[in-house]
């Protein structure tokens, strides 16, 4: 086995110069820093798992109750009393399918806004990349996701909806949920930390954005005229196209394609003004 | 090899103090900032830039130092010095304002043990997390994880939560990863005064070792004791400036004189919580005396006298004093609103503010304290921590002995009285 190499963060060469110094404006993503530090992530990630249902009564069986009741509380309401048409998918499967990645989503937007205040011991006390923080909240919701996406599979046995091979998507459709959630959540946990508004605005924002969103409703159901509209919800894009992907309905590669330019676009300029004040975080916090 | 394995050069990091900039931000306060400030400038108002220039304050300045491979070096210097912005600056949690430095190698920092610990984990969840964030591998925890567990002496507890742990379980198994992290540079910030006497002779062994295997060592302290005994060299740092660096002795020495010295007026420069109205300004120690010399001791009262300036008269303000020892423990943490005492209301502009303290308990030594005022809700006007120190004079308290800090914290008069044999039933 090779363990001669010694401590610390790993892959150093032997006579590194790192140089501290004042950095003005924008700065790189420094990507290969965030690489060397993977592990943490994983452990922060796994802290988060480990500590999320800790003296709780029901413990995990909380990531199939959130999705699952909202999807009993919707059916009665939006099917039933307003009488909300699913495009012909029992309603109860076609809300679930879309509160499953929605319940994840959500979850990971409101840990990941809230993550550097919560971490704020660590980031005043020890030196990582802190990209990592609100990483490790976008990764940990993924086994939920996984728990609430089993009962999906045992919903659509028992409605005899099989999947087609639309199902592959379903990686990529989670790829695109998460950089979305990671995008719009660097941006709130960095401004987070100098402004507080912005806890009390997350929870208001994400039931926005819910029914902004074709979850309860199908996206037929938006007039013609305001779908570009819809468009520039990347969730929209995404939800519709894990209702495709699951129910064997037909993919909406315009708005699919939408949603992943939006999700680049998130990530891309959340990370750059993550790190343009990241620098200030130790002091503000 | 030659080249220093840390160099500093023109260090210096400034801190924005002042009531705006301390509470939170909100987001409407950041807009009508960015309404007014550039009508500000326009105005090139002389009094807001006097404004401008104190409401900053550099806790380090024009610092420049070389550390070589394998020296363990000492920081020393009084709360506010600017030695922990020294080591956050070195170990890249926050950024310096100007200036540059060098680092030859990989960096952990032990500002805290335990940082990250999470009462709900086990001891091995809490050692892995831990190691991740000190920068370990894995790999390595795995490696170690035996080594520290037992260094730790928790070994039958390893899968419990640590909320179940006594403390010092707790400290010693935060304090095992520490120590076994192996980088080429280790930053320490007075963790040595946790623990039993016989854990931080354990750590001290532990640190030791680390410098003679060719580990650089940075290492703050307030306990002139173990600097002398670890360091090959010390730098003092008074108000963010290099006062002086050298050999241990001769710098301790030097230190320790300086803290008897510095008596009569002294400024208080920094507000770290409150909004402001009151402001700190300077302070002076007398003894029962009311006299500045000889220092007072124990068991007399001593005075405080606070320079205190407010924005406006305040009808019912309220003081509070918090007391700390050389060791940096809290001793005593009192103040007027909890006592149901009222004080006279203090006037607009400068008054001075008498703190009288009883019949001071504590033995002979240095002492910190840190005072607040705020409104009888509890509001905070001001909160200087590490605002005033004081020395307690040397005197024969108990017959002819002198008794200082070694000897505990506080004096009580004890009676030993012999009552005759013990009665059989």
């Amino acid at each position: 086995m090779a363990v001669t190499e010694s401590a610390g963060p790993p892959a150093f060469p032997t006579d590194f110069l790192i140089v501290i110094e004042p950095k003005r404006g924008w700065v790189g993503l420094d990507l290969q820093e965030v690489w060397r530090y993977r592990e943490l992530l994983y452990f922060l990630a796994l802290r988060e798992i480990q500590l999320r249902y800790k003296q709780t009564l029901l413990g995990a069986a909380w990531a199939i109750l959130q999705p699952l009741l909202a999807m009993v509380v919707f059916t009665l309401i939006f099917s039933k009393v307003a009488k909300i048409p699913s495009d012909g998918v029992p309603y109860a499967i076609f809300s679930y399918c879309a509160l499953v990645p929605w319940t994840y989503f959500a979850n990971a937007l409101s840990l990941s806004g809230n993550s550097l205040v919560g971490s704020a011991n660590l980031i005043s006390k020890v030196y990582f990349p802190r990209l990592i923080i609100p990483g490790a909240s976008v990764l940990a919701g993924t086994l939920d996701f996984g728990i609430a996406f089993l009962v999906l599979l045992g919903m659509m046995l028992y409605y005899g909806i099989a999947p087609d091979w639309g199902v592959l998507l379903v990686p990529v459709l989670l790829l695109m949920t998460m950089g979305v959630a990671l995008g719009v959540g660097l941006w709130l946990s960095a401004m987070n930390v100098q402004y507080r508004d912005v806890r009390y605005a997350i929870p208001f924002m994400i039931q926005l954005w819910m029914f902004a969103t074709p979850i309860v409703y199908p996206l037929s159901l938006v007039p013609e005229r305001y779908r570009s509209l819809v468009a520039l919800n990347p969730m929209a894009g995404i939800i519709e196209g894990y209702r495709a992907a699951m129910l064997g309905r037909p993919f909406q590669w315009d708005a699919l394609a939408m949603a992943a330019v939006l999700c680049v676009l998130l990530l891309v300029t959340g990370a750059f003004y993550f790190r343009r004040v990241e620098k200030t975080f130790a002091d503000v916090i | 090899m030659d080249k220093p394995i840390i160099r500093v050069e023109g260090l210096g990091k400034q801190y924005r103090i002042g009531a705006r900039e301390l509470k939170y931000k909100t987001i409407r306060e950041a807009l009508v900032d960015a309404v007014v400030s550039p009508f500000r400038r326009l105005n090139g108002n002389v009094r807001s830039a006097v404004e401008e220039v104190e409401s900053h304050i550099w806790a380090l300045k024009e610092v420049s130092l070389d550390v070589q491979r394998g020296e363990v070096l000492g920081i020393i210097g009084r709360n506010g010095a600017g030695k922990s912005t020294l080591l956050k600056i070195l170990s890249r949690i926050t950024e310096p304002t100007e200036g540059r430095i060098e680092v030859r190698g990989r960096v952990a920092s032990l500002l805290e043990v335990g940082t990250g610990f999470h009462g709900e984990l086990t001891g091995r969840e809490n050692v892995y997390l831990n190691g991740a964030i000190m920068g370990m591998r894995k790999l390595e925890i795995d490696r170690k994880f035996d080594e520290m567990v037992a260094f730790a002496e928790v070994e039958k507890f390893v899968d419990t939560p640590v909320k179940r742990y006594s403390s010092g379980m707790y400290l010693r198994l935060a304090f095992a990863v520490a120590a076994h992290l192996d980088p080429e540079i280790l930053v320490v910030d007075e963790v040595l005064a946790v623990g039993d006497a016989d854990f931080q002779k354990k750590c001290l062994g532990r640190m030791r070792e680390q410098g003679g295997r060719g580990r650089t060592v940075l290492f703050v302290s307030h306990n002139m004791v173990a600097v002398m005994q670890l360091c090959t060299r010390v730098i003092w740092l008074d108000v963010g400036k290099v006062r002086a660096i050298g050999e241990p002795n001769e710098i301790t020495g030097l230190y320790l004189d300086s803290a008897t010295t510095g008596q009569g007026e002294r400024a208080i420069h920094r507000m770290i919580k409150g909004d402001g109205m009151v402001e700190f300004l300077s302070y002076r120690v007398l003894n029962k005396e009311l006299q500045e010399r000889p220092l007072p001791t124990t068991k007399e009262d001593l005075f405080i006298d606070v320079v205190v300036k407010a924005k406006e008269r305040i009808l019912h303000p309220a003081f509070g004093i918090e007391i700390y020892n050389s060791q940096s423990t809290l001793l005593t943490d009192i103040n007027t609103r909890e006592m149901g005492v009222s004080v006279s209301p203090l006037p607009k502009g400068e008054s001075t503010l008498r703190i009288r303290l009883r019949e001071v308990p504590y033995l002979p030594g240095n002492y910190t304290a840190t005072i607040y005022a705020m409104n009888p809700q509890g509001h905070l006007y001001s909160f200087v921590e590490n605002a005033i120190q004081f020395e307690l004079r040397q005197s024969p308290l108990c017959g002819t002995t002198q008794l200082d800090h070694r000897w505990g914290c506080v004096f009580t008069a004890v009676e030993f009285t012999n009552l005759g044999m013990q009665n059989s039933l």
